[in-house]
């Protein structure tokens, strides 16, 4: 097998790790959404919708838990669609052209890029949790061991079929646009849908109509299932909302991110191929 | 065996949509040789410099390199070259040597090679120092060294230099000057491009003058200059126009032209014996001289001779164009 898009790995890593500033704001920025964000909405929502008495035997989720995949889910957005700027760069400022002159098959650049990408996101989703944990939430409640060490299999899956898709989702766009200016125009517009219509911060049954069918189609939606599913069970009350996940929702999930992921594989290749670079 | 030829180009064509770039031209480089392409902005050297190094397409013609055709082997071609682009591809983020670690593993060099190749690289361009400094802490001058020294990784069998001074102060220039000429000195055959003359002329065994995507002369510095005659006389005088029609006559010149500067002669012989007679003459005629200048043909006059334009005026003009945009 080839192995040169660890050549591209390498490097992402490399500057991903040196930049002291960038790597702080980078693992501080979700951590300040957890602690602002999430304790404010949480003493609202808290009160709004106090501990009704909920169905015997199913456990009551505080909202700070409930967001807590959101916020994970915000993560990756960022650092995967923003990983298109780096690509755009590149293309931009002349390394992309050193790229494309050496036997590196094109399709690597974006094998070396998506790895880096989703090492990037495991790493700030881990420090979310850690963090999260101190502030009061809590994932993984009546789990076993096995039971958590297996949820924790299935987060990992999750993050990183979510980010493969949203990074070669960047990619195509980045190839396809002419300045990073621009494409930062373009990431922060998608973002918003991206975040917004989706069960990130609330449940979807209440939202407007037109709202909720983009929900539907939304990825980031399916991703979250699959989060609350693995680190608050199958069971949950939260938000005035009652929350069963069967193994149907999982898989659906799951294959939803997979039909995603190839997609966007699919065009990010033909946009990265074709890409005149001269 | 025959002369061995590294480069060899026949009849390549190269248009972007409706303008042509490259018009059926046809050269060989020798093995060993500095070989330039000389010619104003435009003329289709980066054009040229891109197909040979597979970064566009072949359209029409035949290019080989170091023994692959570089339509059908582009990979092979790609491992026998080096590149340097004439705007920089550096990430201003890593260090010196993790450019070229970056360099080396893209071509799947394997460590054990790279890593003796990339120190001894870094002693050549004498970046020793700079070894763990970031790139975008490094002059202009060194970032070009760096480039070289990163061209040169894979050994290639021809190293390409586009524009490769472009932008240096003097002795910045100087210096990667005397690096390419070590660098060929090794064995590697240089092929540049540059619209600098003295840059072609100090360097280069053979240069090939380019303009409007056609060779128009070819061969060694000297023997271009010399088809232009022996030297050429710098003459300002009260009324040019008499004068050069006197001038015209004599047996000795080669041509005359028109300048900002007065006239330009380009004589069959030596200047120096020549000129008092040339000076007696206009003064016979009762034109004031102004000035007198011996000078040996430059390649300036070389591009002149063959385009009736000036390669310097042009990149005077294109510089001001830059700026005006």
């Amino acid at each position: 097998m080839r192995t040169e898009f660890l050549t591209i790995f390498w490097r992402d890593m490399t500057k991903f790790f040196r930049s002291k500033a960038m790597l702080f704001t980078s693992l501080i920025q979700p951590a300040l959404w957890l602690a602002l964000f999430g304790l404010s909405m949480s003493s609202n929502f808290d009160l709004i919708t106090p501990g009704v008495p909920n169905q015997l035997g199913v456990p009551s989720v505080n909202y700070l838990t409930f967001m807590a995949a959101g916020v994970i889910a915000m993560t990756v957005l960022f650092t995967c669609l923003y990983s298109g700027i780096s690509l755009q760069f590149d293309k931009q400022f002349g390394l992309m052209k050193e790229i494309v002159a050496s036997p590196l098959p094109r399709s690597h650049i974006l094998l070396g890029l998506s790895l880096s990408g989703v090492a990037k996101s495991l790493i700030q989703s881990a420090i979310i949790v850690l963090f999260g944990f101190v502030l009061g939430v809590r994932f993984f409640e009546g789990f076993t061991i096995e039971q958590t060490l297996l949820s924790m299999l299935g987060i990992v899956l999750f993050i990183v079929l979510f980010a493969l898709g949203l990074l070669f989702l960047a990619s195509t766009v980045a190839m396809h646009l002419e300045t990073h200016e621009s494409l930062q125009g373009v990431i922060t517009l998608l973002s918003l849908p991206l975040f917004f219509a989706s069960n990130a911060l609330y449940p979807t049954n209440s939202l407007p109509l037109a709202i909720k069918i983009v929900s539907y189609g939304n990825p980031l939606s399916y991703f979250i299932t699959g989060m609350r599913c693995f680190s608050l069970g199958s069971n949950f009350y939260s938000v005035g909302t009652y929350y069963t996940y069967g193994t149907y929702d999982v898989l659906t999930a799951l294959a939803f991110l997979i039909v995603f992921d190839i997609i966007m594989f699919l065009l990010a290749l033909r946009a990265i191929k074709k890409a005149k670079i001269v | 065996m025959m002369e061995e030829h590294v480069i060899s180009v026949e009849g390549l064509h190269y248009s972007y949509e409706k303008v042509t770039a490259v018009d059926n031209i046809s050269f060989s480089v020798k093995k060993g040789q500095i070989f330039s392409f000389l010619g104003p902005n435009g003329a289709g050297k980066t054009t040229t410099i891109n197909v040979l190094t597979t970064m566009l397409p072949i359209q029409k013609g035949k290019v080989t390199i170091a023994g692959f055709d570089v339509d059908k082997h582009q990979d092979e071609v790609r491992k026998s070259i080096g590149i340097v682009f004439q705007n920089e591809t550096l990430d201003w983020n890593l260090t010196v040597w993790e450019t070229l670690e970056f360099h080396g593993r893209l071509y799947s060099i394997p460590k054990s090679n790279r890593r003796p190749m990339i120190d001894e690289l870094i002693k050549l361009v004498e970046l020793d120092e700079k070894r763990n400094t970031l790139v975008k802490h490094l002059s202009g001058g060194m970032k070009r060294r760096l480039e070289i020294a990163r061209g040169l990784l894979t050994r290639p069998k021809v190293l390409f230099l586009d524009e490769p001074t472009i932008g240096l102060d003097p002795h910045s220039r100087m210096r990667i000057w005397d690096h390419i000429k070590k660098v060929n000195k090794e064995g590697v055959t240089i092929f540049l491009t540059t619209h600098y003359m003295d840059e072609a002329d100090q360097l280069s065994d053979t240069i090939c003058i380019m303009d409007k995507g056609h060779i128009i002369a070819n061969g060694t510095s000297e023997s271009l200059k010399n088809s232009l005659g022996m030297d050429m006389i710098y003459l300002e005088t009260g009324d040019d126009e008499k004068a050069a029609s006197i001038v015209k006559r004599m047996a000795e010149i080669n041509s005359v032209r028109n300048s900002l500067k007065g006239l330009v002669i380009s004589l069959k012989e030596e200047g120096t014996r020549f000129m008092p007679k040339l000076v007696e003459r206009i003064r016979n005629e009762g034109i004031e001289i102004k000035s007198v200048n011996l000078k040996k043909p430059t390649l300036d006059d070389v591009f002149i001779r063959f385009t009736g334009r000036e390669l310097k005026e042009e990149n005077n003009e294109n510089a001001k164009n830059k700026i005006m945009m």
